[in-house]
């Protein structure tokens, strides 16, 4: 396959699993085999680019011309191909997770569910493969759209609201904002591709650049930087895979994937770094860094605080990128990649507790360590991950995105990294330590049977069910949902000893395209 | 020899159907008869646009008499271009019409409702293609009065007033245009827009010119429902019968747009009259304010129907702005904003259409859970709604991003900024009829509701798909609405 045909079917091969999941959707087992297989597929074809990138090859392919002068069109960069890579993949292990955890919760609209999960994998990988501004922007309203039943999927009150948050604030930003910004880009760049270097002329002026930067970078509210990041913790009331792939990987990285993309091919570098128009937004993303901990830290809510933490921790890429140095940005590329394992893996163990416990806020969990053992020690790693501790993932982005700070003499923003760790400390690890080491609350020996009583009328096969694990006072989550959470933990771990390749494939972003 | 005479055929045809169908009387006949009658009112459109496309200008003279005596047609890139819309919108309205018709219209007036949207589309088309002052005058009476009577036609007995309303304003309408027309007619002798444009540069400000200008907007605007000028819209919208909305509202204001550019650029167009009088100035505020008023109030409406009215209103906001921009940009995107929202607006008003057919009324309360009752209707109605919010992959978003690119390319950022606040309105009265539809059960009405009938199903798709097809690929539309705009800045005209 060349690799222009490759970007082509990254892109079309989730619609058409989409269109294969509305077909089968009165049989579950057949929707559910598509949704894998398609999964597989989109993996596939992503993987074969990348020798390609790496390489140095850079293919584009215009599908076609949606205004004059101004095409649908797909470049590969190592940027990208890093974001599809993780989107596309962790796509499959989130499809094996949420068999087990859909069944598992007895969700209802499970077709619709997976059709719109296809849909908006596909616009995450149009995004990653954008080879201009327009059809990043086409394909970031898409993916907002896509995702708006998924966040509604309950369909209740709380959903409505939180989808009105959703949809209010995305999509409000982007048509507000972007849009401005990106029309403004074509008039006074007369071209909107993705070029190293950026493309806006030398000679714009220092007051546009602090403008519009602005404007793109609030623009594009997936980064959830603040004041704009309210959607993200709305946006839980979603079922747990779509928290975990979409509002932890795909949709929250493709905002912080844009901003890289921005300002690095848009403004580059030298203009960031000549005019320091993008300094007062590092301070900002440095604030929301340390807020967005400090507000995870109050909830009880465990995928509230979760969410927090994504907030808190996206705007450390943001922050690579505003430093306009080419090693922080590496760092905040990196980090896309750390931070999806790592929050991929704590968002899978909150829904696991969910569907064995059906435990939702940090103070019941006391104890519960000891029956979700696996659970518990996965979220240990991906905690830990986020933190920034060897041997995990983690600590390789945050290395780099405080080399950035250091190269650009904003030591401030390396207190900020270390206080932030900190923090993550503070807000993640004690979950763990009551899981494991405090008892369970007094009632539950007692309560335990009624308990159980009470789950098995609700939800007839529920609990007891051939999914669950119920051995020596062990209860898992659903066999295939602690495969998945093994899996990315496996992948933090992993992602520590095989950083430098991946700092190597980035490089050319940090470079101006020579590898 | 046939497509020498395309021009003329293009009027004649739906005039001349018109009194046939009063002959023929049964009314599924009637319904064949004007249907096909439309179908080939389209082709002919759609011949003139490539010719024009291909060779320029067409010049047609009236039983052969030379201009400036005798009546002249004369087709350039943008009538034809709002011919093909007249045209198309009308093809889809008629076999959408059917059903609708069924329920809303007594049979036996159901040959009279054919007579007057035939009649209305040959007025339409007429002031479209004519290149006489006055001859517009006509035409623009034949379609107003039989748009009254399409409008009284509507089962809610308050369609009366509506329709009366709007027969008292669009006659004053009317009245201005041609007070205008006489003016003009008094300082130039002339008729003929063509000649116009080249007398009147000569006579310059004179106070006898501008009056007529000030005549001629006012009528138009009446027309065209600039605000504040909009006042018979909304009620006329929401009473009339289903498919005379969408044919009104895809139509009917298109073309008085469109009447009124030829006024401000074709015959005032080389005028240093547009700075003493500045009317572009004036079109920008009314345009501006048009938007927000129209969006706001739209917010709060709860009949949805009339809550699209209220849309039309803002969207005729953007049409204006885009030409009071007086660049190349803007007046293309104006331009390019007749087509775009004929189709979205066409397609949602006949989504609407489809579910007062089966649930009987088209309040909030009527559309709640028929998310679930009639899937494909409520689709289409979703997607129109992403239009006029200006999604991209949709028309609105290729309206949008011309009218933002026309602002700031004249650095008006501020102007900039009020359109996307404009569709961030539109967001909110689009997603309140959406949650609606899709997270609150069916009401008691809407239980029994089923899918719409493939004969309003269909239309309805033809429409939200071109909506969503010039979209994508917008190449084609835009092509012609800057040629259109070039050549209406360039030539002199």
């Amino acid at each position: 396959m060349s690799p222009t045909t490759a970007i082509l079917a990254a892109v079309v091969v989730p619609l058409i699993g989409a269109i294969f999941i509305v077909l089968n959707g009165r049989s579950a087992n057949a929707r559910d085999a598509v949704t894998l297989i398609t999964a597989t597929v989109t993996f596939v074809v992503v993987a074969t680019l990348f020798d390609d990138v790496a390489l140095g090859m850079r293919p584009t392919v215009t599908v076609l011309e949606m205004l004059p002068g101004l095409g649908i069109t797909f470049t590969l960069e190592p940027l990208g191909m890093l974001f599809a890579g993780i989107a596309s993949g962790l796509w499959i292990v989130t499809s094996v997770y949420a068999v087990g955890y859909m069944r598992g919760h007895h969700e209802i609209n499970q077709t619709r569910f997976y059709t719109c999960f296809a849909i908006a994998i596909s616009s995450a990988i149009g995004i990653a493969f954008a080879g201009n501004m327009l059809t990043l922007f086409v394909f970031y309203e898409v993916l907002t759209l896509s995702t708006f039943p998924l966040v509604t999927h309950s369909g209740t009150d709380e959903a409505k609201r939180a989808g009105r948050v959703y949809l209010g604030i995305l999509i409000g930003t982007s048509i507000g904002l972007q849009l401005v910004a990106v029309v403004w880009t074509w008039n006074v760049a007369g071209t909107l591709d993705f070029r190293d270097g950026g493309i806006l002329p030398g000679s714009i002026s220092a007051g546009l650049t602090v403008v519009l930067i602005g404007l793109y970078v609030y623009g594009i509210g997936k980064a959830a930087l603040m004041p704009f990041h309210r959607w993200l913790p709305a946006a839980m009331v979603a079922p747990t895979p779509v928290s975990a792939l979409l509002h932890a990987v795909a949709v929250v990285k493709a905002g912080v994937f844009s901003i890289l993309k921005v300002s690095i091919y848009i403004f580059g570098f030298d203009l960031l770094s000549r005019t320091g128009a993008s300094e007062w937004l590092a301070f900002i993303a440095a604030s929301t860094i340390l807020l967005a901990s400090l507000v995870a830290m109050t909830k009880d809510n465990l995928k509230a605080r979760l969410a927090y933490s994504t907030v808190s921790q996206l705007s450390y890429i943001v922050l690579g990128a505003m430093l306009a140095s080419g090693i922080g940005a590496v760092g905040g590329a990196m980090h896309i990649a750390m931070h999806a394992f790592g929050k991929i893996t704590l968002f899978f163990c909150a829904g696991a507790i969910m569907v064995a416990s059906h435990k939702t806020e940090i103070s019941q969990m006391r104890g519960l360590g000891r029956k979700m053992p696996i659970t518990f020690t996965c979220f240990l790693i991906g905690a830990l991950s986020i933190i920034g501790l060897p041997p995990l993932g983690g600590v390789w982005s945050k290395w780099y995105l405080s080399l950035g700070a250091a190269e650009t003499g904003q030591l401030v923003f390396i207190a900020v990294f270390m206080i932030s760790s900190l923090l993550n400390i503070a807000y993640l690890v004690p979950i763990v330590v009551n899981g494991f080491f405090f008892a369970p609350p007094e009632e539950s020996d007692d309560d335990h049977n009624h308990d159980d009583l009470s789950h098995a009328a609700g939800c007839p096969g529920d609990v007891g069910g051939p999914n669950q694990w119920k051995v020596r006072g062990i209860e898992e989550a659903p066999l295939m949902c602690v495969g998945a959470l093994t899996f990315t933990a496996a992948g933090c771990i992993v992602l520590f000893f095989y950083a430098t390749p991946l700092y190597e494939f980035l490089l050319p972003i940090a470079t101006g395209g020579t590898p | 020899m046939i497509a020498q005479h395309l021009p003329i055929l293009q009027i004649v045809l739906p005039l001349m159907a018109a009194p046939v169908c009063m002959v023929i009387r049964h009314p599924q006949v009637v319904w064949i008869w004007a249907t096909l009658i439309t179908f080939l009112c389209l082709p002919i459109s759609i011949a003139l646009l490539v010719q024009v496309m291909a060779e320029g200008v067409i010049v047609y003279e009236l039983g052969g008499w030379a201009a400036p005596w005798g009546i002249e047609y004369r087709i350039d890139k943008l009538n034809a271009f709002v011919l093909v819309i007249v045209t198309a919108i009308g093809a889809v309205v008629m076999p959408y019409a059917r059903r609708t018709v069924d329920t809303e219209i007594p049979v036996s007036r159901v040959y009279l409702f054919y007579t007057m949207l035939l009649l209305c589309e040959a007025g339409l088309l007429g002031i479209t293609i004519t290149g006489d002052a006055f001859n517009l005058f006509v035409f623009l009476e034949v379609s107003s009065l039989s748009s009254y009577v399409l409008i009284s036609f509507g089962k809610d007995r308050r369609a009366l007033t509506a329709a009366y309303r709007y027969l008292i304003m669009g006659t004053i309408g009317a009245t201005f245009y041609i007070i205008g027309v006489g003016l003009m007619y008094n300082a130039t002798g002339s008729l003929n827009i063509y000649d116009l444009s080249k007398i009147i540069p000569e006579l310059g400000g004179s106070r006898t010119i501008q009056a007529a200008l000030a005549f001629l907007t006012v009528g138009l605007g009446l027309k065209l429902a600039l605000f504040p000028m909009h006042m018979w819209l909304p009620n006329a919208y929401t009473y009339a019968p289903s498919a005379v909305t969408v044919f009104l509202a895809a139509t009917a204001t298109k073309v008085a747009v469109y009447a009124l550019i030829r006024v401000t650029y074709t015959i005032f167009g080389t005028v240093d009259i547009l700075e003493i009088v500045p009317v572009q100035d004036m079109f920008m505020v009314m345009a501006v304010i048009a938007m927000f008023v129209g969006s706001l109030v739209a917010t709060y409406q709860v009949n949805v129907k009339r809550m699209l009215a209220y849309s039309s209103l803002a969207q005729i906001g953007y049409m204006m702005l885009g030409l009071s921009f007086d660049t190349i940009t803007g007046v293309a995107a104006g331009i390019v904003h007749l087509f775009n929202h004929a189709a979205m607006k066409g397609g949602l008003f006949m989504a609407l259409g489809a579910v007062a057919y089966r649930v009987g009324g088209v309040r909030l309360e009527h559309m709640a859970g028929l998310g679930k009752k009639m899937p494909w209707t409520m689709a289409s109605f979703v997607a129109g709604g992403l239009g006029l919010i200006g999604v991209p992959l949709t028309v609105g978003f290729v309206s949008k991003w011309y009218l933002v690119q026309a602002a700031l390319e004249k650095g008006w950022w501020m102007i900039a900024v009020l359109i996307v606040v404009c569709s961030l309105l539109a967001v909110i009265y689009v997603w309140r009829v959406v949650e609606v539809i899709y997270f609150l059960p069916a009401s008691k009405v809407a239980q029994e509701a089923k899918e719409a009938p493939l004969s309003m199903l269909i239309p309805t798709w033809v429409l939200i798909g071109a909506s969503i097809y010039f979209g994508i690929d917008a190449t084609t539309t835009l092509d012609v609405a800057f040629a259109a705009a070039r050549a209406l800045l360039g030539d002199g005209g």
